[in-house]
């Protein structure tokens, strides 16, 4: 019993075990954090800010937050789901999110948490980027503008020997997720699938398989994500 | 009751807000009981004959037309309403705003593939014609807009729950599967 503890997530009290992050003592109990560069089985990062809660009225990211004994969270607070919201609204207008023409729009990540948050218009002026569409390689797309650099293709797009597909280029507001491509030549369809799976938006797209899911079906068209 | 004045206009837009509109199906009957139309393409007002309660606004401001005609709205509408994505964030039109205007017109207009008429290499240039804008901008970004309504087309339940809540003074009634960018 050394290793339980307690801590009260909204006034709502609950056991884990030392060693897990605030937000996965939150998923097992059922509790909505949202999450977007959050990949499960893959290191946090921490750098899109959404799952932010406050811990004794202080602002953290419950992603990389280890629980422990005593904590008071709050998490599902009109501050917080306010804050929450902001955030995915720059998101929205710092790329071009032009969902009636994407791919990923009704399995999107970013437009389901807008959905959630019932984003009607982003409070801030749209920045419409201009980023080169990376075209060159035979089985992915990778349209920079839509990329929220959330490290998640990075992460989990590995080859037998562990050597990453893509990577990170350039620093600051110039930053862009890149495939290598000399490596991506040879990205199998399993691989390719999965990094359009894993993207939370719709940067990498699979060549020729966009919109292959008739509108009500997808996803996020009848179920609120984290239901 | 008084019946309320609406008045509808497409920007930048396709006519898909407006069809969505008609979409609402027997319950037209219930709107007609409720408004009348001013200024709007579904009664072919040009001009405002009086002030409207409510302004329906779809598509996005592309050229000098569309800002003057969201000015208008503006002028004679106490409540002005974004309809759809156009609207609320230019929408498709907007996808050239990453393109040079001196890219679009030279290749709608010279080297298009189907472009095999305009020998002489005109570009349309005239003082009657509306100036393009280099950007195409949402609405919310020329005038004050009270409300926003997405989607492409927003769906029928949601512009008549919107203006049935507006007319009628009540809450309105925000379901999931209503509020859709897509």
């Amino acid at each position: 019993m050394e290793n339980q503890i307690k801590i009260i997530i909204d006034g709502q009290e609950v056991l884990t075990e030392k060693g897990k992050t605030i937000l996965e003592v939150a998923r097992e109990n059922n509790i909505f954090i949202p999450t977007l560069c959050h990949f499960m089985g893959a290191d946090p990062k921490a750098n899109c800010r959404v799952c932010t809660i406050k811990i004794h009225n202080r602002m953290m990211t419950s992603c990389t937050t280890p629980a422990a004994d005593g904590m008071e969270i709050e998490n599902n607070t009109p501050e917080l789901n306010d804050i929450r919201k902001s955030i995915i609204e720059l998101l929205f207008v710092s790329g071009n999110h032009f969902c009636p023409t994407c791919e990923k729009s009704g399995d999107c990540e970013l437009q389901a948490l807008a959905y959630r948050y019932q984003m009607m218009v982003p409070r801030f002026p749209y920045d419409f980027p201009q980023k080169k569409i990376d075209s060159s390689n035979p089985k992915i797309l990778k349209e920079q503008n839509r990329c929220i650099s959330c490290k998640r293709c990075i992460k989990t797009i590995k080859d037998e020997q562990g050597r990453h597909y893509f990577a990170f280029r350039n620093r600051g507001n110039k930053i862009e997720v890149v495939l290598d491509p000399d490596l991506g030549i040879e990205i199998s369809d399993e691989l390719a699938l999965m990094a359009m799976k894993n993207c939370p938006v719709g940067s990498i797209i699979y060549k020729e398989k966009g919109f292959e899911k008739p509108i009500g079906t997808r996803k996020f068209d009848k179920t609120p994500i984290g239901s | 009751m008084n019946k309320k004045v609406i008045a509808t206009a497409s920007l930048a837009g396709c006519f898909g807000c407006h069809m969505s509109i008609l979409d609402i199906d027997e319950r037209i009957l219930d709107l007609i009981e409720l408004v009348e139309f001013n200024k709007s393409p579904v009664d072919d007002f040009k001009k405002f004959t009086k002030p409207a309660d409510i302004g329906i606004i779809e598509g996005g401001c592309c050229n000098s037309e569309n800002v003057e005609n969201l000015r208008y709205f503006r002028e004679n509408c106490k409540i002005l309403i974004s309809l759809g994505e156009c609207a609320i964030m230019g929408g498709l039109p907007a996808m050239r705003n990453g393109i040079p205007l001196e890219e679009c017109l030279r290749e709608a207009y010279l080297d298009g593939p189907t472009v095999q008429l305009n020998k002489e290499g005109i570009l349309p240039n005239n003082e009657e014609l509306p100036q393009i804008l280099d950007r195409v901008v949402p609405c919310h970004e020329v005038v004050k807009i009270d409300y926003f309504l997405p989607g492409c087309p927003p769906r029928a339940d949601l512009i008549w729950d919107a203006l049935y809540a507006l007319i009628t003074g009540q809450e309105m009634k925000l379901p999931y599967e209503v509020i859709k960018f897509d």
